[in-house]
């Protein structure tokens, strides 16, 4: 009689083939600025900030338990900071990519205040804390005040390459969050996380800094976001505070995370499809486009808790990033 | 002089702000929902009575007791048909369906009435004032917010120690399962709840239609206010809520004072401040609500 043997290890094979699909649909990505018109990779781009921000929410709300609506704080800052930057002769390609460094800075004072708010005030309060920094920024006159500015440094550039660099910044801000989420999780922060996620007194008990922990989140979080913003900003290559602090891209975020699919990091990716299509096929319909989100994450919010990705992954055990473990020969008797 | 006056108008705002609030409150203190469109249901009941009047001509104070009882029902029936369904599925369900109310309010009205600015015409009374010296002068519409906003906070705190309804809704607060087994109909008193949160906002949205001119998009800055008004005040204390209010009207009318650019920032201050140094707001609960 042999004994069960019993083998835990990540994944399998569905996360093989996912790396090496994953591996294919970026190196198509990378080289679609060399076969498309830039109308597409326009698209695209818009496509991989939102993918970027979302999968930072998700991290946020879905693994911490930080349901924020104020994550445009760092969409704005991030933006500001490379135009910042570049006015200090940061080239905003560099500038994106330490804007996220300056926003995880500034989002760790941040985090004090906002950490003493929990559940749905901590919502609110981080909406007030963006709305501090968006009249802070309003009152900056050499970033352009109230109506904002232009970054002129990249008006050097051709526009079909400054086009082509843009898209190929987005795709590595992109792969960075998505990648980084996915890292994040598999180590010892991941472990911390779901153990909160689950029982934070036993977390605790168990000898889990949950208040580390949660941070940490906050602050990668903040630098993705970051990131993103300065994508925003040398893809559009001018900023009014007005718009790029606006709520509308937490809700955009939310939108994504909830409908693919929250606390699991396919879900974001999933929603961002979902998102961008809507947004193609309805552009044209102005507000009742918006109208169509807001229902849309009611209904969602009410019937599908698990969105679209967690509903399939939960009905046929499929998952695409493996950042928890499956426990192999239990099925077979000894 | 100056300084003296806008402290006056300061502290008379708070009122306003106070009615924004304690629906805001009483929500959170009874089923631990923050409403995210909190502020676009005030707009939303604005904007009605501004049809209600320009359709029937019936005054704005039949436009209020036309729109009051309406945004009640309405609250009943939000709560029914979406949060109750929600809070079944977990707090985040609630925050995600409120926000999606909140872009789909803000986006029909805009759809609806255009970007438009407007504003509830209330006649003569919009600029009558109280005289009280030199510069100082009250408007009667501030007064009579203020008024309203005590009125209605006396009527909720009588309503929640003294009528067996209100007592109900506070076991309810305390242990909805335990209330439930006690034959309390935990559904009901959450519809009772939210309708009240509906009336008094609308009743704050309609105020401040009268005395400010309004458009679609404003909601969330009013959110926000109530939120402020309600977390300086201290969590479940519909007094704080009132000091709370007073205190950022305060702000924001000195910040406006020193420089009109820093009307919102000051309020935000305060509120930074508060809960960096006494989280547990100005006036700290009795019970932790």
């Amino acid at each position: 009689m042999t004994a069960a043997v019993l083998t835990v290890r990540r994944g399998g094979r569905t996360s093989v083939w996912t790396a090496l699909g994953s591996a294919v649909v970026v190196a198509v990505l990378a080289y679609l600025p060399y076969a498309v018109a830039t109308s597409v990779t326009g698209t695209i781009v818009t496509f991989l900030e939102l993918l970027a921000m979302a999968s930072m929410w998700n991290l946020l709300a879905g693994y911490a338990g930080l349901v924020s609506v104020g994550q445009q704080a760092y969409v704005g800052l991030g933006a500001y900071s490379v135009l910042q930057l570049s006015d200090w002769g940061v080239p905003p390609y560099v500038g994106v990519f330490l804007a996220a460094v300056v926003c995880a800075l500034i989002a760790l004072p941040t985090s004090l205040l906002a950490f003493r708010l929990r559940g749905d005030y901590f919502a609110v309060g981080t909406w007030v804390i963006a709305e501090v920094y968006h009249l802070v920024m309003t009152q900056d006159r050499a970033l352009g005040g109230g109506s904002g500015r232009a970054l002129t440094t990249l008006s050097g550039l051709d526009p079909v390459l400054r086009q082509a660099i843009t898209y190929w910044v987005a795709l590595a801000v992109c792969l960075l969050s998505v990648l980084g989420c996915d890292l994040l999780l598999r180590g010892l922060l991941g472990l911390a996380l779901t153990a909160v996620r689950d029982d934070e007194v036993a977390a605790r008990g168990a000898g889990v800094s949950v208040g580390w922990a949660k941070r940490v989140v906050y602050l990668v979080a903040a630098a993705g976001t970051g990131a993103a913003g300065g994508v925003i900003l040398v893809s559009q290559l001018n900023v009014a505070p007005d718009s790029i602090f606006s709520v509308q891209f937490t809700a955009y975020m939310i939108f994504i995370v909830v409908v693919g699919g929250i606390g699991t990091l396919e879900g974001p990716v999933l929603g961002a499809i979902v998102f961008i299509v809507i947004q193609q096929l309805f552009a044209g319909a102005g507000v009742w486009y918006l109208i169509l989100l807001g229902a849309l994450a009611v209904v969602v919010a009410i019937r599908l808790p698990y969105g679209l990705w967690g509903t399939v992954s939960r009905r046929f055990g499929i998952r695409l990033f493996n950042v928890g473990y499956t426990v192999r020969g239990l099925d077979k008797n000894p | 002089m100056i300084w003296v006056n806008a402290i006056v108008q300061g502290l008379l705002l708070g009122g306003l702000y106070a009615l924004f609030a304690c629906g805001l409150s009483l929500m959170f203190g009874v089923m631990r929902i923050v409403n995210l469109a909190h502020g676009d249901i005030a707009v939303l009941a604005a904007f009605l009575a501004y049809s209600t009047i320009s359709f029937t001509r019936v005054g704005v104070l039949g436009a209020t007791l036309i729109v009051l009882p309406v945004f009640a029902v309405f609250g009943y029936l939000v709560q029914s048909g979406m949060l109750s369904p929600a809070l079944k599925v977990g707090p985040l369900s609630t925050l995600l369906a409120t926000f999606g109310l909140s872009i789909v309010i803000q986006n029909a009205l805009q759809q609806g009435y255009s970007a438009d600015t407007r504003a509830l015409n209330v006649g003569s009374l919009v600029s009558a004032s109280l005289h009280i010296s030199g510069q100082i002068s009250v408007a009667y519409l501030s007064l009579i917010t203020f008024g309203l906003a005590v009125v209605v906070l006396v009527a909720l705190q009588l309503f929640l120690s003294r009528s067996s309804t209100g007592r109900i809704m506070r076991a309810t607060a305390d242990d909805p399962e335990a209330a439930t087994l006690s034959g309390a109909n935990a559904r009901h008193v959450y519809g009772i709840a939210t309708a009240i949160a509906f009336a008094t906002v609308a009743l704050a949205g309609l105020m401040f239609a009268m005395q400010s001119s309004f458009s679609p998009s404003i909601g969330p800055t009013r959110l926000l206010f109530a939120f402020e008004a309600v977390v300086i005040g201290g969590l479940g204390s519909l007094w704080g809520t009132l000091v709370g209010g007073m205190v950022l009207g305060l702000a924001q009318t000195l910040g406006a004072q020193y420089n009109p650019a820093f009307t919102l920032l000051a309020g935000h201050i305060i509120f930074l401040a508060v809960l960096a140094f006494r989280p547990q707001g100005l006036i700290a609960a009795r019970r932790t609500a």
